[in-house]
């Protein structure tokens, strides 16, 4: 599969190349590329040289913006050809066909699964020039000099690998990343406050009757069992040691309470991504959902009241970031980290953060942000002039504050992590349990 | 198979044809044998593997086969996911099979006996694959802003007074997916179904007549019975479809009712390929079943 789709690239040519160079892998494999170099040179031999690069950027369709592409490629020549799958694809394309991309954006809960086929590559922090300016949210787990909530797969635990063909974490922290972070967020309740009409301050609002027929909950069950662990322990129904790491007890108290509401006919829907879970807010099917705060950003544009509820229980937090192919080498590797220096260097960063996410290098994006843009984002001030998305869009007037305040405020008030357990065979089994109830 | 099978037959009792028969097969059967026999093998083998989060383990265990049926032999605790999820895909496949079965019958009988010009004959039928010149997917979706809380059905019932609250049944619910179902693939009913009665002989229908029979009487007794190859052929259709779907039951379901294909899709996304293999193959063996049982009551190859 993975030849076929290298094959058909249109880098066929540097590529080839860069096999012939490497002279690693299958022998089969090799020759088969080594084939088709010959074939590519002999047809086009002047090509050779000028070759432009282009990064093929494997990750999710929420983070493949078209105006960063644009704005790179403005910059340094280079294109990016993005290649938008789900959450759950990411991990496995990443495991099943590492050559079919240049780039994997992906989230750090994946790594467990990633890291061990040792299809990644360290990212050595030499070649990356804000590295040590990376927030200590990712490499100590500090927001603001205070510890946040490590429960599940905490990026701190999985950022630093122990060498740059390792297939092991380190403890400490080393030269190589598993993965340079490129966005983060909490997330927490979205609700239509038009709908319901009282303050919401707590996850377990989410199983509460009075919202029956008019709530949703995730189905990428490694993220919904944690939005209803939050829950869970919100009812007062269970204290888990580690919601991110649950045992096989844990898991089955877990689904069998969301199974009970789910036959109290509780959930209208169950979603999968960003845009049904717009439409089911937005068209007015749920009132109460888990909700990703872009999408909330998405359904306010449309004129329709949505908040990103902060809740007294704290926030589940996610992190994505780049990480690179083990087998990617010469122009294309340095395309690689020519591009991740371009994304923490700011621009990319105050355009994530004008998105409602948070950037990995802060101060970089500060000094590409309007001072009021600065202060609304990430100081939890109110506005002093309209607040717009990077495409144009009103988001908030002026006087509006943002929810979940600022940076500190929000990410310091962390619970937990989106993770893989080590039960996650058996939590999906469940998973698909809750689905079939 | 059948095909492959058939040329040796005559070339027992033909000498001298054997070769002609066996080249003549023999591209289609490197076509079947490539692209359905060698997957599927895998398939099989693949099975029987184990796994870890990350690597397919290669080996012989029964465990992704017992693991399907864990809890299926306790009758306590109600039906196991397995069996659940096999009943709720078999009760969609029975349903969406009659209404598609009642509704494709007629149109084609409308089609082949009440429309005398072969023209208009044509230009009904294409009008009936107009639908299908959009996406399935497409088609599916914009069902949901009608029938959705504040969608349009709800809002003119409300707005005619007809009821007071919306009505939620209407999307995300039993009644939504097969209502998608039915409009997705009654077509496959249709056209074999009208495919056989336009091979009906007219005199049959007359002699019919003749000897006294009502319109009922020669429905069921003479174009019920010279349609069934259509029929047959139709229901497979819809059936291995229906069994097999996991998209229409997501969108329309709102990701909340399970189906066998579902939860295939699941297991692969997280990398389970062993566990999605083994239900493959499960869900093969339901259909062949199924498929199995129909031809019974047809010998589809005769009546061809």
């Amino acid at each position: 599969m993975s030849d076929d789709s290298r094959a058909d690239s249109p880098a066929v040519v540097t590529e080839a190349a860069g096999v012939i160079r490497e002279a690693t892998g299958v022998a089969r494999r090799s020759l088969l590329k080594g084939t088709a170099g010959i074939l590519a040179a002999g047809m086009f031999p002047a090509v050779h040289s000028q070759e432009k690069i282009v990064l093929r950027y494997l990750g999710t369709a929420v983070n493949q913006d078209k105006a960063i592409a644009e704005k790179f490629k403005a910059d340094t020549g280079i294109e990016i050809q993005y290649v938008a799958v789900t959450t759950d694809d990411v991990t496995k394309r990443a495991v099943t066909a590492p050559n079919s991309f240049d780039l994997i954006d992906t989230e750090y809960f994946s790594l467990k699964k990633i890291v061990p086929t040792g299809n990644l590559k360290g990212i050595d922090t030499k070649r990356i020039k804000n590295a040590d300016k990376i927030t200590t949210l990712f490499t100590t787990g500090m927001v603001a000099g205070k510890a946040v909530g490590d429960q599940g797969t905490a990026p701190k635990k999985v950022i630093y690998l122990e060498g740059e063909k390792s297939k092991k974490f380190a403890t400490a922290p080393t030269q190589f990343m598993s993965l340079i972070p490129t966005v983060y967020n909490a997330d927490t309740l979205g609700i239509r406050p038009d709908l319901i009409k009282r303050p919401i301050n707590s996850w377990a609002e989410l199983l509460n009757p009075e919202f029956k027929g008019k709530t949703a909950i995730l189905n990428i069950p490694s993220i919904g069992i944690m939005d209803a662990a939050m829950v869970v322990e919100a009812m007062g129904i269970y204290k888990y040691p580690d919601k991110g790491n649950m045992t096989k007890k844990e898991i089955d108290l877990t689904i069998k309470t969301l199974i009970e509401a789910k036959k109290q006919g509780q959930f209208r829907a169950l979603w999968k991504d960003f845009n049904e879970s717009v439409n089911l807010m937005a068209s007015g099917e749920v009132v109460i959902q888990s909700m990703w705060s872009p999408a909330v950003t998405a359904v306010r544009t449309k004129g329709i009241a949505c908040n990103f509820q902060p809740l007294k229980e704290g926030y589940r937090a996610w992190a994505a970031g780049f990480g690179l192919p083990a087998t990617l080498s010469g122009r294309k590797l340095d395309g690689a980290y020519e591009f991740i220096n371009w994304f923490l260097d700011g621009w990319a960063g105050a355009y994530l953060n004008r998105q409602g996410y948070y950037s990995a290098v802060l101060e970089t994006a500060k000094s590409k942000m309007e001072a009021y843009e600065w202060a609304y984002w990430m100081e939890g001030k109110p506005a002093t002039q309209d607040i717009k998305s990077p495409n144009g869009d009103v988001l908030a007037k002026v006087g509006a504050v943002r929810d979940g305040g600022s940076y500190e405020s929000r990410m310091g008030g962390i619970a937990c992590w989106n993770a893989l357990m080590d039960e996650n065979n058996y939590m999906v089994q469940k998973w698909n349990e809750f689905v079939a109830a | 198979m059948s095909t492959t099978t058939t040329p040796s037959l005559p070339a027992a009792a033909v000498p001298g044809r054997s070769i002609a028969a066996w080249w003549q097969a023999a591209p289609f059967t490197l076509v079947f044998a490539l692209f359905f026999l060698v997957p599927l093998a895998l398939i099989v083998m693949v099975s029987f593997w184990d796994f870890n989060e990350y690597e397919l383990l290669p080996g012989f265990t029964f465990k992704n086969y017992v693991s399907i049926f864990a809890g299926c032999g306790d009758a306590s605790e109600g039906l196991c996911v397995t069996l659940k999820t096999y009943y709720s895909t078999l009760k969609f496949s029975f349903l969406v099979w009659l209404i598609t079965l009642v509704i494709g019958f007629t149109v084609a009988y409308f089609l082949a006996f009440h429309v005398r010009s072969p023209g208009m004959q044509t230009l009904l039928f294409v009008l009936c694959t107009i639908p299908f010149w959009t996406s399935n997917v497409i088609r599916m979706i914009s069902w949901v802003p009608l029938l959705g809380r504040n969608g349009l059905v709800n809002q003119t019932l409300v707005g005619m007074n007809l009821i007071e609250t919306p009505i939620e049944w209407l999307l995300f619910s039993d009644f939504s997916v097969v209502l998608a179902f039915v409009h997705l693939y009654t077509m496959f009913m249709i056209v074999p179904i009208f495919n056989s009665m336009m091979r009906i002989d007219r005199s049959l229908i007359e002699a019919a007549s003749d000897s006294g029979a009502s319109g009922w009487q020669t429905l069921w007794n003479v174009i019920v019975p010279l349609s069934r190859t259509g029929i047959i052929i139709g229901s497979i259709f819809v059936i291995t479809i229906v069994m097999g779907d996991f998209v229409t039951i997501g969108v329309m379901g709102g990701q909340q009712i399970a189906s066998i294909g579902k939860i295939i899709q699941v297991q692969t996304s997280y990398l389970q390929f062993p566990l999605a293999a083994a239900n493959a193959v499960i869900l093969l063996a339901v259909v062949l079943m199924i498929i199995w049982g129909l031809t019974r009551l047809v010998d589809i190859r005769k009546e061809l």
